[in-house]
């Protein structure tokens, strides 16, 4: 927008005006949602928008680029406002389309304030299309980024959440492993695993593969370099959990296991290492 | 010329890699090992990797080497206090050392030593 616009002036002139125009409009069109928002609440947003681009247009001094500073108030409104919004379950679209219903009141005006004046009229219409576009484009970018956060934030809770290293017992660590292994998991599991042995100084761990739904050759592969690792690292490695049907598996595939010990649950593989340290479990009397 | 100090502490020798290895350092440690090996007439050998950063696949089949060679020589070989990165590094080289002993630490390697000579002279001696 060339510093000659009159879009500022226009809006400050008829801000009071503008908002009962605009707000008619929201309220009839069949994109609203007062499932989602009572009509007080969104007043309450226009009157607010409204105000916030009368504040920066006036002090903007013909800038209309959003990530100005003179824009830093009306943005951090849109940005809580698309946030808001998420929230409540309205659609990306339905938050945009909200900045962009601003268009039709504003058109109205400046069509009644330039007349015949074409030229003019075609140039105001493009500056205020630029603006409002960018501005409701904003809410759609705070959306998606907020978006992105969540899945990024949510997969590194998975990986960090789907392999914990426990400590049964002194010198006794054991790995639930749940959902598929594969190459980036194995190298997450390894690391805590062989972390967890340097901190504990345990001998002893046991990989329990309960959770895991198929064994292929890959994922032996993966599983007997994690023992391996462990093994040098100075800890023996104990694969427990493994039902029939993988242990079928396992031998048709021709993995070969020789070099591990295996036992069918976590509680026959535990009772193992209790004996490979020279304790035991004995039962109360009284 | 720069050499690692071999130790030697009763039946055992103790070897402590302080520096990075490059391939002549290892050569002439595998020269040294086994030379001092046949004279001490050690049965453990003892090797300390806890300051070893980087391994490639010469020291890791350097490292299986003299554990063989010392086998040869009827001494045992434990190395002791390898960093996790490297244990993953030479696992993913395809050299996990088999034949090789490993422990945590120098305590629990010596122990493991111990154990394996006290059970050798146990094994030598008629049963009472």
């Amino acid at each position: 927008m060339s510093a000659t616009s009159r879009i500022p002036e226009i809006i400050g002139r008829y801000e009071r005006d503008l908002l009962p125009e605009w707000m008619e409009q929201q309220l009839a069109a069949i994109t609203l949602r007062r499932d989602l928002i009572d009509e007080s609440e969104l007043r309450e947003q226009s009157r607010r928008f409204l105000n916030l681009l009368t504040a920066s247009l006036s002090s903007a001094n013909g800038d209309t680029e959003p990530s100005g500073p003179t824009w830093r108030e009306t943005r951090d409104f849109l940005a809580g406002m698309s946030r808001t919004r998420a929230r409540q379950g309205f659609t990306p679209s339905e938050t945009a389309t909200f900045v962009f219903s601003l268009k039709q009141p504003l058109f109205e005006r400046l069509r009644r304030e330039f007349g015949r004046d074409a030229d003019a009229l075609a140039q105001e219409i493009w500056n205020g299309t630029v603006l409002l576009d960018k501005l409701g484009l904003y809410t759609t970018e705070v959306f998606q980024k907020g978006r992105e956060e969540v899945i990024v934030r949510q997969q590194q809770e998975m990986l960090e959440l789907s392999t914990p290293v426990v400590e049964l017992w002194e010198g006794i660590l054991a790995v639930p492993l749940i959902g598929t292994l594969d190459s980036a998991r194995t190298q997450v599991v390894m690391e805590n695993l062989l972390q967890k042995i340097v901190d504990t100084g345990a001998t002893i761990a046991i990989v329990d593969i309960t959770g895991v739904p198929t064994v292929d050759t890959l994922v032996a592969q993966h599983l007997l370099k994690t023992v391996a690792a462990a093994r040098l690292m100075g800890a023996e490695c104990i694969v427990s959990g493994i039902r029939p049907q993988i242990a079928q598996t396992i031998v048709h595939l021709g993995v070969e296991l020789n070099d591990v010990i295996t036992k069918a649950t976590l509680a026959d593989a535990f009772a193992v290492a209790l004996r490979r340290s020279g304790l035991g479990v004995a039962r109360t009397t009284g | 010329m720069e050499r690692i100090p071999i130790l030697k502490m009763g039946e055992c020798l103790l070897v402590s890699i302080q520096v990075d290895m490059h391939d002549r350092l290892a050569m002439t440690l595998q020269d040294d090992l086994t030379t001092r090996i046949a004279e001490t007439r050690a049965h453990g050998v003892l090797i300390d990797i806890s300051a070893l950063e980087i391994v490639d696949s010469f020291i890791g089949r350097m490292l299986g080497n003299i554990a063989s060679m010392a086998r040869v020589l009827d001494a045992q070989t434990v190395v002791v206090g390898m960093r996790p990165a490297v244990a993953i590094t030479l696992v993913e080289l395809g050299l996990s050392l088999p034949g090789v002993s490993t422990a945590l630490d120098v305590e629990k390697g010596m122990d493991l030593i111990q154990s394996a000579l006290a059970s050798r002279k146990g094994n030598g001696r008629s049963p009472t």
